[in-house]
């Protein structure tokens, strides 16, 4: 191939079609209060985890909604599972347990 | 598709297009990219419809290319412009007819820009008189070149020696179109058929016996935008708004693309090389790509000019299957013979995409 | 002699306030330019936030109607003026009425969706209104894609023809969010396998029980609620619409394909002219007529003897409605007692 001195830009689009929904399914079996969020960031702003890294509590549920599983992949690790976020939410989503649940699911599903 | 729905919305947006007499300004760079295509523009009218047309030999580019790469000042701009109008008025034309759809979005954002300030346009005057001490009236009417090709598609259909139709299966022939971004999407109401559903294009496929597609991203850029392009380091995502369109019209199986902007061919047509090279895919037939035409080669094919006097010889995407599909005969052996019937060189062959 | 009251338009609003004017003793002659009374009652199925029938609503409205009141529908008034303590109006039928006091209940009229071209209402085969929907579930029809078949995937646009300084409408029409989410449940529980995503800029559940509402479309049916506008929508060849939204919870640009849209149309004002040119009132810069005082006048104008009631002063539910129409009752009471 010649060298063009530039690469065909990677498509930062979600298309929701061709992302799979199994890990959200799997998840919100495992802890159903994942529909409970309302996405108000309540959670992130005092996470302790999101202070230091790009990780938000609210934004790993609506990836794992819209089946950008990577991502999540790469964000659920950096939880310290401290339950902070548990105390703060005001919608009683059981937050501790979507977190295992989540990091559950990928185990499940990787081994399928 | 509700065709009574786009026929409705398509009404509102006709507009006043010129018949005769036009004062026609080239564009910087299709002479390079699609060498025939603006001479075609003129066979068609000239001698083929018999209408009048003047270019004057001092015209200018109208900047729109600094323009929108920010290196030249509206300011400037719109004095090139008041300049271009200068030599109309001089030649006793009020009909402007820019081949290029950037100048086209730019002179109407400038004819706009008067409208709305007139203050703005008093200083340009004033300014263009300074400096060259030329006056002018503005144009009575404006259209893109396209937009003449579309008011005369029928006069063109009734002199067609060839149909946008498959002559060995008889079914119409399927076309996507793409419109340049500054035909209509900065103003709606100057396109014929608005920005949504322009019309421009289709009307000239169907009227040719051909079968218009509505792929998913047709509103889409192409990828030339200009800042996109000519930094190197933003290429990348001239291509990926390419291959955003290929991959979107590919499964629709389309005959060709056609084009109204100079940009819009150019980076369709040698992008394709460009995805075949770097990732391996091709979106035509057999490992071809998908021919991409301006509408006055498809005009001149339709009317049977010889393919190699369009200029279709200097395109990436070989044009012979569409060719084959209509019927139109061809020598290859001439294809790379120039005006002078010299010899010219055969181009570079590339692996990753079949040409012929 | 009992003095008179002319009520304009029979919505929810000029039915109500009719009902309270005559017990309270006034003549009342109600002008209706459709051929029935109701409003939009009878176009809604079951209303928000409590599921009730609209023609429950109805008929309800029509049973505290008095049998003297006059209804005049299939008519328009042509020409109004204000002499002294007087009303004089004119039908286009060529009839005269005379009253003492004139309530305006003209109401709303819904945007039209087709103004947003790049939704391709009227264009694309599977892109319908809120209120085709109502119309869908008020007739008892199966809700089906334009080939039949039973829709897998629905979108609900909020704010069609609302916070949109391009179509003119600047302003919140209130209802149609919470009307998006009422309708949301109403479709899976039709079609319960049926996925529903409402693309929204703001949930706007204001009222009381509209959150509730909104929680039940998440926890119970499993609704999406997608934030972001939707920008344009195609159809593709197969007759799906593909959308691209922002999802600006996430900062990512989103494409999916549905079978079906359903786009929240606004509330727009209804035709004002004559009222602006022959009672000289006010609209305001979102073209709904204008009231004397936002606190204490919201049902009163400026104009001696001209009272407003309902929709046609701004976007509204029918709970406001009823409350200012009965509120515009005793205002008009008052006036005539004087
Ligand atoms: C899609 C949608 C769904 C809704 N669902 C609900 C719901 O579930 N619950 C709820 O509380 N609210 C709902 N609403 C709001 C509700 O429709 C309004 O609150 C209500 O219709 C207002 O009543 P109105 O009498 O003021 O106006 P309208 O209902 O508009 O009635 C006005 C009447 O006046 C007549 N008229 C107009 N101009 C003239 C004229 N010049 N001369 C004579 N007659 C005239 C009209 O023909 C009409 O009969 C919904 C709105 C929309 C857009
Ligand atoms: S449990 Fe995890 S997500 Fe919750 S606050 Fe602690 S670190 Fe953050
Ligand atoms: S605090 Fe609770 S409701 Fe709010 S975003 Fe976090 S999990 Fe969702
Ligand atoms: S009520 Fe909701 S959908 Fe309607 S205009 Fe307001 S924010 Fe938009």
């Amino acid at each position: 191939m010649p060298d063009f001195g530039y690469k065909i830009s990677k498509d930062r689009q979600i298309n929701f079609d061709e992302n799979s929904k199994n890990l959200f399914a799997e998840v919100a079996m495992r802890e159903p209060s994942v529909y409970r969020c309302i996405s108000c960031g309540t959670c992130a702003a005092t996470c302790s985890a999101a202070q230091f890294t790009s990780y938000s509590l609210r934004k790993m549920i609506l990836l794992l909604k819209r089946g950008e599983d990577k991502e999540v992949i790469t964000s659920v690790s950096r939880c310290m599972l401290c339950g902070k976020c548990q105390l703060a939410c005001p919608m009683g989503v059981n937050t501790r347990n979507l977190i295992l649940s989540i990091q559950n699911a990928i185990k499940k599903l990787s081994h399928v | 598709m509700l065709q009574e729905g786009k026929k409705a919305l398509w009404k509102e947006y006709q507009k006043e297009i010129a018949d005769d007499r036009y004062f026609y300004v080239r564009s910087c760079v299709r002479q390079n990219f699609f060498p025939a295509s603006e001479t075609t523009f003129l066979r068609i009218l000239t001698e083929e419809l018999g209408k009048s047309v003047y270019e004057h030999p001092h015209h200018t580019s109208c900047s729109g290319v600094g323009y929108h790469s920010d290196v030249i000042p509206f300011e400037t701009t719109m004095t090139m412009v008041a300049r271009q109008f200068a030599l109309m008025t001089e030649s006793g034309f009020m009909n402007f007819v820019p081949s290029c759809i950037t100048s086209f979005g730019l002179y109407t954002e400038v004819l706009e820009t008067w409208h709305h300030f007139p203050e703005v346009e008093a200083r340009i005057r004033e300014t263009l008189r300074k400096a060259t001490g030329r006056e002018f009236e503005k144009p009575a009417n404006l259209a893109h070149a396209s937009d003449i090709i579309y008011k005369l598609r029928n006069e063109i259909a009734d002199r067609a020696k060839y149909k946008l139709v498959n002559h060995n299966t008889g079914q119409p022939l399927r076309g996507v179109e793409h419109i340049g971004c500054h035909y209509a999407k900065m103003f709606p109401h100057k396109g014929v058929g608005g920005a949504e559903y322009p019309y421009v294009l289709v009307g000239m496929i169907e009227s040719w016996g051909g079968e218009v597609v509505d792929y998913p991203e047709r509103r889409h850029c192409c990828g030339f935008g200009f800042r996109q392009y000519l930094v190197k380091a933003n290429r990348g995502y001239s291509v990926a708004s390419s291959k955003k369109k290929f991959e979107s019209m590919a499964p629709y199986k389309p005959d060709f693309i056609l084009t109204n902007c100079p940009g819009c061919p150019y980076f369709l047509d040698r992008w394709q090389y460009a995805i075949a090279e770097m990732e391996g895919t091709t979106y035509g037939e057999d490992g071809m790509g998908i021919p991409v035409l301006t509408y006055e080669e498809l005009a001149g094919l339709v009317l049977g000019y010889d393919p190699w006097d369009l200029g279709l010889q200097v395109h990436q995407v070989s044009v012979e299957p569409l060719l084959d599909k209509m019927g139109i005969p061809y020598n290859s052996s001439k294809k790379y013979l120039g005006k002078n019937g010299k010899f010219l060189g055969v181009p570079f062959k590339p692996a990753a995409i079949k040409v012929c | 002699m009992s003095k008179k009251v002319l009520i304009i338009g029979a919505g929810v609003a000029g039915l109500e306030a009719s009902g309270v004017l005559s017990k309270l003793g006034y003549n009342v002659t109600i002008v209706e330019e459709s051929d029935r009374i109701g409003g939009k009652l009878n176009r809604w199925s079951h209303l928000f936030p409590s599921r009730r029938p609209a023609s429950e609503v109805l008929e309800h409205l029509q049973l505290n109607l008095d049998p003297n009141t006059v209804i005049i529908t299939n008519s328009k008034i042509t020409d109004i003026a204000v002499k002294d303590t007087s009303i004089e109006a004119s039908l286009n039928t060529g009839k005269h009425i005379d009253a003492d006091a004139v309530l305006i209940s003209t109401g709303f009229e819904l945007f039209d969706a087709k103004k947003k071209e790049e939704y391709g209402y009227q264009i694309y085969e599977n892109v319908i209104t809120s209120a085709d929907l109502e119309k869908i579930f008020k007739e008892g029809k199966e809700l089906t894609t334009s080939k039949g078949k039973a829709p897998k995937r629905i979108g609900i646009i909020h704010c069609v023809g609302s916070r949109d300084e391009k179509v003119g409408n600047t302003y919140c029409s209130k209802v149609c969010c919470v009307t998006g989410v009422k309708q949301a449940i109403e479709i899976k529980e039709h079609l319960s396998s049926c996925e529903v995503f409402n693309f929204y800029m703001d949930l706007r559940m204001y009222d009381r029980h509209f959150e509730d509402l909104y929680q039940e479309a998440q926890v119970k049916h499993h609704v999406q609620f997608i934030r972001g506008r939707l920008s344009e929508a195609f159809e593709n060849p197969d007759g799906t619409v593909m959308v691209k939204v922002e999802d600006t919870l996430l900062g990512k640009p989103m494409k999916m394909n549905l079978d079906l849209v359903v786009l929240l149309v606004g509330m727009t004002a209804g035709n004002n002219s004559l009222f602006k040119k022959q009672l000289r009132l006010e609209t305001g810069t979102d073209k709904f007529l204008v009231p004397a005082d936002e606190h204490f006048k919201s049902v009163s104008s400026k104009q001696k003897g001209v009272f407003f009631a309902g929709a046609c002063t701004g976007p509204k539910t029918i709970e406001n409605t009823i409350t200012e129409a009965r509120a515009a009752a005793l205002e008009i009471a008052g006036y005539l007692k004087n």
